[in-house]
């Protein structure tokens, strides 16, 4: 397999950018550390000589579950599927009540969000940091079984999970009284058949049932509720994978990773995509100034592209303009310029671009992928297509922008049954706000309209 | 009415080895009803698709209604319940890939293989579909074909990429 250089269409996709070649170590990249150059996957006697499965064995022999729970709780981490909710806080909602034993610990893996390949990289070259991070917290969980929710396109991700959850399993280290501990936890993974919608934790729970995805009604939370009506906890693929470190070398240390001002604890996989010189993947400190995203690690814009606006963290999230890359990137240095950082992997948006056909492009994936069971985000999310494909051919009617912002207003926070449609909406909500009269410039002009309709001697 | 009846069945039967793996299928969740999807897949990668009587087949086996299996196999993007090509083209159509030109790539497939998005080609080759970020966004345009994913596509480059897939 060829790493490293930017692979031509005739070649199968293995590389993730550069995200294996900066430097790493153990003290600064938990995550990403043990990554092999080669970008292969690190099978067991490999992850296991790379320190792999200690952070297992000390939190089955030296901490109680209630301990590995707090230690979570106290290491700040919060979920990198994008909503950014303390794990530990999670965590802490599955029931106290013992009798409740039949407990279920899911990964979502239904990596869909435009412009987020960040756990697929994890689940195709470090699979054992997946399967211990979730060995550990099913271990404070009380869970017995573990589902990965993997997206159906995700092929090689799902080979690699299958072998490796078949090495843990030969290694004693998944199924019964693992490490001598008389804990058991077996682990399967779970294939989607499409739809973004999949990604939202109760449609999640949905379709691991076998039913439609829609997502369900909260509360009752899934741990009180979760699959077949068990407590169950469902946390992100990168999420999990901080929990070896954390348990392993401690909160102390992993509160020292971020830079000084962010809030938010740890490391993040962020990258950034689009015309930019050297678009990849890297694990960064919370806090790092988006500035040094784009300009050191992604190399700023290719010659001759030139930054119009930029997304922090997948399509969920809000434009940004150039000067906000001085913006920090954790969860509250992105509020502070008015807009989530999501996911975390950036997109550069260059001046070739059309924000009107942008936003074309995107609506009309929420749109597509809907699931149509609320009527603002079913209904709502075809009404905004077909405006903006009528502005982007120039045929826009006076009051279309006035009804786009409508639309933004009634599919927001709290109109809807998910966060899907106020999600679809906020990139749309700043685009118009940035860039109105690239808007405007796609509504016909009434008067050059009915020239144009009249014959050539009226 | 029974099931069979709801649904007009060609006498479909499933196969031994599909209804081995779809009895696979169910050891791995408390509930039966949750095997629905994977048994769809089952039998989609025998036969490319699922055919109407497969819908009440596979309801029978695992025990739940065939309009609940048809409400599943209906909802999923990856479940093709009419005919398609020996090759699934999948677009990546996110707006990573759409600043990438992907327009540009689906304009030239389309018109290599004369079909629209949705369809399959008059030979029975291909089918065209559009798919949701595929997760290789430093290498926009990315398109899979079948199992195989390519990046850094270029309108050009279409031809020769096609010519793997007989």
């Amino acid at each position: 397999m060829s790493h490293g250089a930017i692979s031509s269409s005739t070649q199968r996709l293995s590389s993730f950018g550069p995200a294996n070649s900066i430097e790493r170590s153990p003290e600064t990249h938990p995550l990403t550390w043990r990554l092999r150059e080669d970008g292969a996957a690190v099978w067991l006697a490999e992850y296991q000589a790379k320190d792999g499965y200690s952070a297992a064995r000390k939190a089955f022999s030296q901490m109680s579950q209630d301990e590995i729970v707090q230690t979570v709780k106290d290491s700040g981490l919060k979920g990198r599927g994008g909503a950014g909710f303390p794990t530990g806080v999670k965590w802490g909602l599955m029931p106290k009540d013992e009798s409740q034993n039949i407990r279920y610990l899911l990964c979502n893996a239904d990596e869909m969000e435009p412009n987020t390949w960040k756990d697929r990289m994890l689940m195709e070259q470090l699979p054992h940091l997946l399967i211990e991070g979730m060995l550990i917290s099913a271990r404070a969980l009380k869970a017995y079984r573990g589902y990965i929710f993997l997206r159906g396109e995700y092929v090689d991700a799902a080979t690699n999970l299958n072998r490796a959850i078949e090495e843990a399993k030969q290694a004693g280290l998944l199924g019964k009284n693992i490490l001598g501990s008389g804990f058991d936890f077996e682990l399967f993974v779970h294939t989607g058949a499409g739809r973004y919608i999949c990604g939202e934790e109760t449609a999640l729970i949905n379709s691991l049932e076998g039913r439609r995805a829609n997502p369900r009604s909260k509360p009752p939370f899934p741990a009180a509720v979760g699959v077949w009506g068990k407590p169950t906890c469902v946390n992100n693929v990168e999420t999990l994978c901080n929990v070896p470190a954390i348990v392993g070398s401690g909160v102390d240390w992993y509160k020292s990773l971020a830079r000084p001002g962010s809030e938010d604890m740890g490391t993040k996989l962020m990258g950034f995509s689009g015309k930019v010189k050297n678009p990849g993947l890297w694990e960064l400190p919370f806090g790092v100034p988006a500035r040094e995203l784009f300009e050191d690690y992604a190399g700023g814009m290719r010659d001759g592209f030139k930054l119009k606006c930029w997304q922090p963290g997948g399509a969920g999230t809000g434009f940004l303009l150039p000067e906000h890359l001085d913006a920090s990137m954790y969860a509250a240095g992105i509020a502070k310029v008015g807009t989530r950082m999501g996911t975390g992997l950036a997109m550069a948006i260059d001046e070739s671009v059309n924000m009107v056909g942008l936003l074309r492009n995107m609506e009309e994936f929420f749109a597509r992928e809907s699931c149509g069971f609320c009527t603002p985000c079913r209904d709502g999310l075809p009404w905004s297509v077909k405006i903006l494909r009528s502005l982007e051919q120039g045929q826009g009617q006076s009051g279309d922008i006035e009804t786009l912002e409508q639309l933004c207003n009634h599919l927001g926070p709290g109109k809807t049954f998910c966060a899907h449609a106020p999600g679809a909406i906020e990139p749309l909500g700043s685009a118009i706000k940035y860039f109105r009269h690239e808007f405007e410039a796609g509504i016909a002009r009434p008067s050059l309209t009915l020239k144009s309709a009249l014959p050539a001697d009226a | 009415m029974s099931q069979n009846s709801l649904i007009q069945s060609d006498r479909f039967v499933l196969t031994d080895s599909e209804r081995s793996a779809i009895e696979h299928e169910l050891h791995h969740y408390e509930d039966s009803r949750a095997a629905s999807i994977g048994a769809l897949k089952i039998v989609q990668e025998a036969r490319g698709w699922v055919p109407d009587g497969a819908i009440a087949a596979i309801g029978e086996l695992i025990g739940i209604p065939a309009s609940d299996v048809e409400g599943v196999a209906t909802f999923y993007s990856q479940i093709f319940r009419q005919p398609v090509g020996r090759h699934i083209i999948r677009v990546c159509d996110s707006m990573v890939c759409y600043i990438g030109g992907h327009e540009s790539v689906v304009s030239s497939i389309q018109q290599q293989l004369g079909i629209g998005l949705g369809e399959t080609s008059s030979d029975g080759r291909f089918t065209l579909l559009p798919v949701c970020c595929l997760g290789n966004c430093d290498k926009a345009p990315a398109l899979m074909i079948d199992d195989h994913t390519f990046g850094d596509v270029q309108p050009d480059g279409v031809a020769k990429l096609l010519e793997n897939y007989p």
